[in-house]
């Protein structure tokens, strides 16, 4: 895509004029049958796929509360119309979250209500004919599933949860994504997103664990499959390679062992991010939680750690009880999960770890809240944890921090544009555009107080903005791990730190 | 005649309101919320989730969050609304206790801020690109009913009055299962017609957002998975085979 296509923006959320059809072409790629039947999906469209996308969709209104009520109860008030980035990058009409859910509901009406069946042009209800199919298929993958609609609407009404409705109506048919539902299967064959075998992954931990030798002179430990370790780390498995996921991933460990702790990575349950999520399955998702579940007691540990990942704290924070519980084998003075910043936040507390904040000096920082951890999680005991404990850790191992505008984060966070099985590169026009109002505020930032860098805690946001900044005028590495500043500013135990030993990457 | 037919009509707008909405608020009530979705952040007690619902309902939070103009005219029709409702209950019961003769004045120019706010609600269908492309002719005629309601009310209140105590013995009377003389004034005929006309929409029609609220997930649940586990009937099913 040309450079020239970015939405130029004033203000993050500045209202563009509506441009009909703008993102109407756009499809990413369609799974593949095999990838289809391994979650239990028809390989490709069914013959009589409008009966069955209509039992699907009647099944869901009455497994889901969400979904029946939320079809119910919009006003068209327009209140959510411009809360949307992909609405405000793009200014599709279709991508304002009120149109997106009338995509789904004008179908549910003509078939499920009274005013639908018998009055159907007056309440904006249509048949589900294969335009219809093929709208739904472009637009529900036009849609993060971050929630910002939600926090706006007076009835909460959350777009996610249809966008999941939606794509769990076109899996049933036969019409999946690829990306998506490939990265499932691969977890359920090998146990993690990046299909990264037991032995590769002890081998690039080994790999790891030298260079943070060579580093600091100490010898910290990134154990996997390790029997009986108190903590079973589940982290995304961006972690084990990505940049900059790889210099969290070296923060946590560096924390582990400053805290004394006994901890293990597991190769079974190498993943922490649970696409099942994203195309709305239940079963899925179930099914890869109960490998967390399996992995905890075959290695017989006693508290469970997310690292930095959002859709993937969503569903450990409010989901794992549910899908993989009850956890009444951990011990039980931890909450099950936990999230690595809570971990750390406490160790700082504490004062278990000695931290010297100037080695972060070249660096002037903002914070990306991921969407699903600001909207659909918590951290520690209060609400509003989620914002308050990230800053906390990033304000004790950095001196020049600076927020974004408020209506920018925390609750009203703008998503990166790649979350919610959107991180393909099919999909690099909306990810881009999608962007734009997060840049817009980042730059404002810069503009204001000559931030360099954004710290994020979610292994999509990381992604997408290394793949995304670089066209808004900033470097791949200006977006970093939170545990990456950790991991720069702790100083080991027995460290000699006068030969500097920073962590590259950051500059 | 005429009062056999408004009868007819009120006896039937009742009977499909009541049951309507009761049907709908069974079927929200028994469909579970297999996952713990609240929209964070969220209250961490029962207590906390009955404050933030009261929150929305009374001062509609989320919305002013949200759009500060959808905010005022939607919450001076509905805060209107509500005065307005509150004073007609004097036509249904036989002595007016001192409260609602305290409201009467009130009432009486809630009317007016009521009409207000449904303009500004229509007036942003008209002139709003982003509302006028999410607006269905039901939208319209929803406000155009309501506009007629409150226009026609008002008239009777300070044009072309009716004789209030005829229309009182005559809702009484159906509360009582008897038919009554209603006036045949032209405007009462209006706005009755129109009152009945809303009863009968609401269980079939967006109205359905006032339950619907209460029953909002990501509005009514407690933040509070890791405490709690929480699970569907349906996805407890699933459990049998686990840990084998
Ligand atoms: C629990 C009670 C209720 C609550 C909390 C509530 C709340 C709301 C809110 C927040 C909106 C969106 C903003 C707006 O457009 O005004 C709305 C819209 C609306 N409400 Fe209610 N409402 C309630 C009861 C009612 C009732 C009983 C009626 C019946 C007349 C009603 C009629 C409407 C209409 C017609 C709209 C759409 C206005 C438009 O077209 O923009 N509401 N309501
Ligand atoms: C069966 C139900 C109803 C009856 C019998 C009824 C009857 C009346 C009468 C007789 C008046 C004239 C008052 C006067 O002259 O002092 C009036 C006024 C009015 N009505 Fe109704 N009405 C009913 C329902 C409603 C509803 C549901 C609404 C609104 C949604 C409404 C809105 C108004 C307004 C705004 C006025 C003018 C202000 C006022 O007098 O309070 N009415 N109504
Ligand atoms: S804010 Fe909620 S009620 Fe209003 S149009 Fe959007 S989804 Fe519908
Ligand atoms: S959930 Fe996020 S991406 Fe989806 S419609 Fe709402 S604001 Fe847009």
């Amino acid at each position: 895509m040309a450079d020239g296509d970015i939405p130029k923006m004033d203000h993050p959320l500045d209202i563009p004029c509506l441009k009909h059809g703008a993102m109407e072409g756009l499809k990413p790629f369609q799974a593949a049958p095999e990838h289809q039947e391994k979650l239990g999906f028809p390989g490709e469209l069914v013959p009589d796929w409008k009966e069955r996308a209509l039992e699907k969709m009647a099944e869901l209104a009455e497994k889901n509360r969400a979904f029946q009520v939320y079809l119910d109860t919009c006003v068209k008030c327009g209140a959510c119309t411009d809360k949307c980035h992909y609405f405000l990058g793009t200014g599709d009409p279709k991508n304002m979250p009120v149109a997106r859910q009338d995509l789904l509901r004008s179908v549910y009406r003509r078939y499920f209500t009274f005013a639908g069946k018998y009055f159907p042009q007056l309440v904006g209800a249509r048949d589900l004919t294969e335009e219809v199919l093929a709208e739904w298929y472009s637009y529900y993958h036009q849609c993060s599933e971050c929630r910002r609609c939600s926090v706006f609407c007076p009835y909460g009404i959350d777009t996610a949860e249809i966008t999941m409705a939606a794509r769990e109506i076109m899996d049933s048919i036969g019409v999946g994504q690829k990306y998506s539902n490939e990265i499932i299967g691969k977890v359920k064959d090998i146990g993690n997103n990046l299909g990264l075998n037991p032995k590769a992954l002890r081998a690039t931990l080994e790999d790891l664990e030298e260079d943070l030798e060579d580093d600091t002179g100490i010898s910290v430990r990134l154990p996997l499959d390790e029997q009986g370790a108190d903590i079973l780390l589940v982290t995304p498995s961006a972690d084990f390679f990505a940049e900059p996921h790889i210099d969290g991933l070296l923060g946590y460990a560096k924390v582990f062992h400053e805290a004394g702790v006994s901890w293990t990575l597991s190769s079974y349950a190498s993943e922490a991010a649970n696409f099942g999520l994203f195309i709305g399955s239940y079963e899925n998702m179930r099914e890869i939680a109960l490998r967390i579940r399996k992995a905890a007691q075959d290695l017989g540990v006693k508290r469970i750690i997310f690292g930095e990942c959002g859709h993937a704290w969503r569903v450990a924070y409010s989901y794992l009880n549910t899908l993989a519980g009850p956890w009444d084998f951990l011990d039980p003075d931890y909450p099950v999960p936990q999230h690595i910043l809570e971990f750390t936040w406490a160790e700082i507390q504490k004062g278990t770890l000695t931290l010297d904040k100037s080695r972060n000096d070249h660096i002037r920082l903002t914070y990306h809240d991921s969407c699903n951890v600001a909207r659909a999680s918590r951290m520690g005991d209060e609400p509003g944890g989620q914002f308050e404990i990230p800053r906390n850790v990033i304000r004790a191992v950095c001196n020049h921090y600076f927020d974004m505008p408020d209506e920018t984060i925390r609750e009203a966070t703008l998503c990166c544009g790649g979350g919610g099985g959107l991180l393909t590169d099919d999909l690099m026009e909306l990810r881009q555009k999608g962007a734009s109002p997060r840049m817009t505020a980042l730059q404002q930032t810069t503009e204001d107080h000559g931030v360099t860098h954004m710290a994020a805690i979610c292994a999509i946001c990381k992604t997408q903005f290394s793949k995304v900044m670089p066209a808004f005028g900033y470097e791949m590495d200006s977006v970093v791990s939170v545990h990456q500043l950790v991991s720069n500013a702790i100083i080991l135990t027995g460290q000699d730190t006068g030969k500097d030993a920073f962590e590259e990457g950051t500059e | 005649m005429l009062s056999v037919i408004y009868a007819l009509l009120f006896w039937a707008a009742t009977a499909v309101l009541v049951a309507g909405l009761a049907a709908r608020i069974r079927k929200y009530a028994r469909t579970p919320a297999p996952l713990k979705i609240p929209t964070t952040p969220a209250p961490t007690t029962q207590g906390g989730v009955v404050l933030r619902m009261l929150r929305e309902v009374v001062l509609f939070e989320s919305l002013f969050k949200s759009n500060k103009w959808i905010w005022l005219f939607g919450w001076t029709f509905h805060m209107a609304m509500w005065l307005v409702l509150l004073r007609h209950l004097r036509y249904f019961v036989v002595d007016i206790p001192w409260w609602l003769a305290f409201v009467q004045p009130f009432g009486t120019y809630a009317g007016f801020a009521m009409l207000a706010g449904l303009a500004g609600l229509w007036a942003r269908r008209f002139l709003v690109e982003r509302i006028r492309y999410i607006s269905s002719p039901s939208d319209h005629l929803m406000l155009a009913l309501l506009v007629m309601i409150v226009g026609s009310g008002l008239m009777m209140r300070f044009v072309a009055h009716t004789d209030i105590v005829a229309v009182k013995v005559f809702m009484l009377g159906l509360m009582r299962l008897r038919i009554e003389t209603l006036p045949s004034d032209p405007v009462l005929l209006v706005h009755l017609g129109g009152v009945a006309a809303l009863m009968i929409v609401f269980p079939v029609s967006k109205l359905l957002h006032a339950p619907g609220l209460f029953f909002s997930p990501s509005r009514n649940q407690v933040d509070n998975p890791r405490e709690q586990r929480h699970l569907a009937p349906w996805a407890a099913k699933l459990e049998g085979a686990r840990d084998g």
